[in-house]
């Protein structure tokens, strides 16, 4: 009766941890290069279901900690426990098998590819069928490819670029870039997305549609996110609870409005000596 | 095909009809998920048939008002239809008005439902809410942010659909009640109110009945011969009567297909998918196409631009030819078909426009060169001159009888008469039943007799088609009582390149005169040729020799208004050249670039005195304000030249006295 395809919509996978309970615990975690301590000993936790702000000046370690967190640095000390299980050390690639997807600062796209082949790279992870299987493309690959395209095509109607579908990334503007960059992210279908600065250089308006997205994939998908910002007001407006770095230390941790009036965090921003 | 010409009274009818008659055929696309779904006419009723069980079931009774407010997509073209059915009335609404603006009209209109595209509208009419006190409930399609909301009053199309589906399987009589409320229709119920954006004041709400859609609509398809093949793209606003007709009320009387696009963003590649038969633009629409198209053709190879530029002159050298039918040689049609093989069609297919048969224009007057440039490629490009309050049709160009300065003969149905003061006023089956709620605005546009006032000033030229010259409140008469068209003259003179503005006066005085303002990239270029020193656009103005040349661009002119009747007597006999540019920031022009007359005439109200008395010429002082907001005086003596005014040609005058 109704041809138009009912997508349940895409919503992050069950993990058995119920909404509101800790999906990443990091545990007094310290990480150096050589003589440079880039953390000393910072424990965090990210509930499931919340937007998660870590912010700091810069060089506090905001990165480092994003790094640690999706395997690609290994911490000297400390421990991290993602969905109930502890490790020590990670392989990016095997961070994407669990489940943690990630922007970044600088957008990381295939420059020559389309908007489309771009997220659809993001699916990549979770094709069943092998190599041999693509290039011949019959069968039950052509189906897969089918039912992935499907889930990126709702991924593109989410972020409101159909009209960009077929364009080379490498032609648009930065801010539609970053906005295809979240659409690979989420095409990973992860239970923790790491944004590194989704808003960066970004104009008034572009902040302000990039907010609007990061709530509705934190609202309507469920999407836990743990993110980086520089701007301030974003970040205050956007986030359920904020962490604040300063030279590698925590010094403070909670609702927004209670780190806002934070004796540490207005000397930290301001630059009381050290 | 008989079946096809079947005609009832409404629009709910319509959709029982062709839902028999066009059963399997495709009645609605909408590109959605990056894929093209398509509704069957069968499929259409069934959709339509859930809305409006599902809005009964909330609360709908005859005679209520529903707004609709968001972008072309099949479910608020289906609530049309589910409202109509229930002898509800539709209220489209510009998505894009400011809440403000919404506010007055939902109020006004007294909407009791209201349904809209997504968040952004549901926003936009919670905030003013409190100002509608008629509106009870709000349906919203797109469910997106919209989880957390208060859903008392809200509801998702999806579960209003349900509900109506429920209903329909579950309850056997919700199927024929509702069968006997399509057939409670008749042909004056109202159909749509739809609120003219208006200029000057709150906009009207124009009440038009299903009698004036299904007129309009079958003798708009008889006109251009529309049938169940046609396939059209909706894109313009939905509020819009044009939209209405087109994508609504052809559809349905001819069982046409729909296509919506995907976003308002990928509306031109959604076009050339879709390549409608049937397309309708306002003239920036065709120009912003022409100039991406330009723009690409600037980085193509050198043989391809050659050929690009080659074939391009040749059609338009035989290409309206062609397309009107006119003798052309076998040599220059070989030479068509061949571009039309290498060029013109691959540029049609570009802009998705190769399948289409008939196309208007329509809003503002388009450029003739711009025109002209789509009709050479062969594209049956023709004129509209139309109003809400018409159901839009007034004046249409029948195929092979196009010219660009004309709007065309009178639509099917549609009587027409120039009142004494040049206003054009008609008579048609469109004709509107009234403003809501506003007795006297309609008693001062609509005639006792059904006649009503265009607000245009225009003439029949010799072939019987129309010409709209101007605002008819901007129009006057000469102290002889002839017509004094200022913006046609104007236009006229500036139709020149050397002439940037022009101001006419007349109203109330012997004879026309004007003031001119050079352009200066023009005419500064023609001086570095000519090897004419100049220091300031002051001096350049009163230089001899630009006289000289201005002097034979007002002759032209007047050679040219000669041959019209009506403009005859209305030729130049004297004119200045103004020795500053007129500027918006002086206020002498809008910031849209339009002329203020009666400003200008304040201003300079020596000069104009100057141009009557018969002196040669007159010393002023101007007050300019510079870009930085400084004050400063230009000091001028501007020379007044008479002009030559023509004898009305022979044959002219003999057409004009029969």
């Amino acid at each position: 009766m109704n041809p138009r395809p009912d997508h349940t919509q895409l919503v992050a996978p069950e993990d058995g941890i119920a909404k509101g309970d800790v999906l990443l615990d990091v545990r007094n975690v310290s990480l150096s290069f050589g003589g440079v301590k880039a953390i000393t000993d910072i424990s965090l936790n990210v509930l499931k279901g919340e937007i998660r702000a870590i912010i700091g000046p810069n060089g506090a370690g905001k990165t480092s900690m994003l790094n640690v967190i999706n395997g690609f640095y290994t911490p000297q000390q400390g421990t991290i426990v993602f969905r109930g299980k502890e490790r020590r050390s990670m392989k990016p690639h095997e961070a994407v098998g669990q489940g943690i997807a990630r922007t970044f600062q600088n957008v990381a796209l295939f420059k020559g590819m389309s908007t489309l082949d771009n997220i659809m790279a993001g699916r990549s992870v979770m094709m069943k069928r092998n190599i041999g299987w693509q290039m011949l493309w019959h069968g039950p690959a052509l189906r897969e490819e089918i039912e992935h395209r499907e889930k990126v095509e709702e991924i593109i109607d989410f972020l409101e670029i159909q009209h960009i579908r077929r364009t080379p990334v490498g032609k648009l503007p930065y801010g539609l870039q970053k906005r295809v960059e979240l659409g690979r992210a989420l095409a990973m279908e992860p239970s923790l997305l790491l944004l590194d600065e989704p808003m960066a250089g970004m104009n008034l308006e572009e902040k302000e549609d990039m907010s609007r997205f990061i709530i509705d994939v934190n609202q309507q998908r469920g999407t836990t996110i743990a993110l980086i910002e520089h701007d301030m007001g974003v970040v205050m407006d956007l986030s359920d609870r904020v962490v604040v770095l300063d030279y590698g230390k925590k010094i403070a941790d909670g609702p927004p409005d209670e780190v806002k009036n934070s004796q540490d965090v207005i000397d930290a921003y301001l630059g009381v000596p050290h | 095909m008989a079946q096809s010409r079947a005609s009832t009274d409404t629009f709910a009818k319509y959709l029982l009809l062709n839902a028999e008659r066009f059963r399997d055929r495709p009645a609605m696309r909408f590109k959605d998920y990056g894929i093209w779904q398509s509704w069957t006419w069968a499929e259409q009723l069934d959709e339509v048939r859930a809305l409006a069980l599902g809005l009964q079931s909330i609360g709908l009774k005859r005679g209520d008002k529903v707004a609709v407010i968001g972008s072309n997509r099949p479910r608020l073209y289906w609530s049309f239809a589910a409202v109509q059915s229930l002898g509800a009335v539709p209220v489209p609404v510009y998505a894009d008005s400011v809440a403000e603006e919404m506010a007055y009209v939902l109020d006004h209109a007294e909407v009791k439902f209201a349904v809209v595209e997504d968040q952004e509208q549901v926003d936009k009419v919670l905030s003013v809410a409190d100002r509608v006190p008629a509106l009870t409930e709000l349906i919203y399609d797109e469910p997106r942010g919209l989880k957390d909301y208060d859903h008392t009053h809200l509801h998702a199309y999806q579960s209003v659909r349900e509900a109506g589906l429920k209903r329909f399987s579950e309850d056997a009589d919700a199927g024929p009640a509702w069968l006997a409320e399509i057939e409670k229709g008749r042909g004056d119920d109202l159909s749509v109110i739809l609120y003219t954006s208006g200029t000057t004041g709150r906009p009207k709400g124009v009440m038009l009945s299903q009698d004036n859609f299904v007129r309009s609509a079958i003798n708009g398809n008889a006109f251009d011969k529309l049938d169940e093949n046609e396939t059209i793209i909706a894109y313009l606003p939905l509020a819009w009567v044009g939209d209405h007709l087109f994508s609504y009320a052809q559809s349905y009387t001819a069982g046409f297909c729909v296509a919506c696009p995907e976003s308002a963003e990928t509306i031109n590649e959604d076009r050339r998918e879709i390549a409608p038969t049937y397309f309708f633009a306002p003239p920036r629409v065709f120009e912003t196409l022409l100039t991406s198209i330009m723009v690409r053709m600037e980085d193509a190879g050198r043989l391809k631009k050659w050929m690009f530029d080659h074939f391009l002159a040749h059609a338009s050298k035989v290409g309206e030819r062609l397309l009107n039918g006119d003798a052309v040689g076998a040599w220059d049609r070989l030479k068509y078909a061949i571009g039309e093989f290498a060029v013109y069609g691959p540029l049609k297919n570009r802009m998705g426009l190769s399948r289409m048969r008939v196309g208007y224009t329509a809003g503002e007057a388009i450029g003739p060169e711009l025109f002209s440039f789509y009709r050479s490629l062969g594209l049956n490009l023709k004129q509209l001159y139309g109003q809400t309050e018409a159901t839009v049709y007034i004046t249409a160009q029948a195929d092979g009888k196009i010219r660009p300065d004309t709007v065309g003969l009178p639509s099917p149905e549609v009587e027409i008469k120039i009142a004494d003061t040049g206003e054009v006023m008609y008579r048609s089956p469109g004709v509107f039943v009234g403003y809501y709620k506003n007795a006297e605005a309609t008693r001062e546009t609509k005639t006792e007799d059904g006649w009503v006032h265009t607000g245009d000033a225009g003439f029949f030229d010799k072939d019987g088609q129309l010409k709209i010259i101007d605002r008819a409140k901007d129009v006057g008469k000469l102290s002889s009582g002839a017509l004094f068209a200022p913006k046609y003259i104007e236009n006229t003179l500036k139709f020149f390149p050397d002439i940037k503005e022009a101001v006419a006066f007349g109203h109330g005085r012997e004879f026309c005169a004007a003031f001119i303002n050079i352009d200066l990239a023009a005419v500064g270029s023609w001086a570095e040729r000519n090897n004419i020193a100049y220091a300031s656009y002051q001096e350049l103005a009163n230089h001899p020799r630009v006289y000289e040349t201005i002097a034979a661009h007002v002759d032209e002119a007047n050679r040219r208004l000669s041959r019209e009747p009506l403009m005859a007597a209305s030729q130049i006999k004297r004119f200045l050249v103004l020795h500053k540019e007129l500027d918006a920031d002086d206020g002498e022009l809008t910031r849209t670039q339009k002329v203020r007359r009666n400003f200008i005439a304040e201003r300079y109200g020596e000069l104009i005195e100057a141009l009557y008395d018969g002196s040669s010429e007159k010393s002023v002082e101007t007050q300019v304000t510079y870009e930085d907001g400084r004050k400063g005086v230009i000091r001028a003596t501007v020379r007044i030249v008479d002009a030559k005014v023509h004898d009305v040609p022979a044959e002219i005058m003999r057409e004009a006295a029969e």
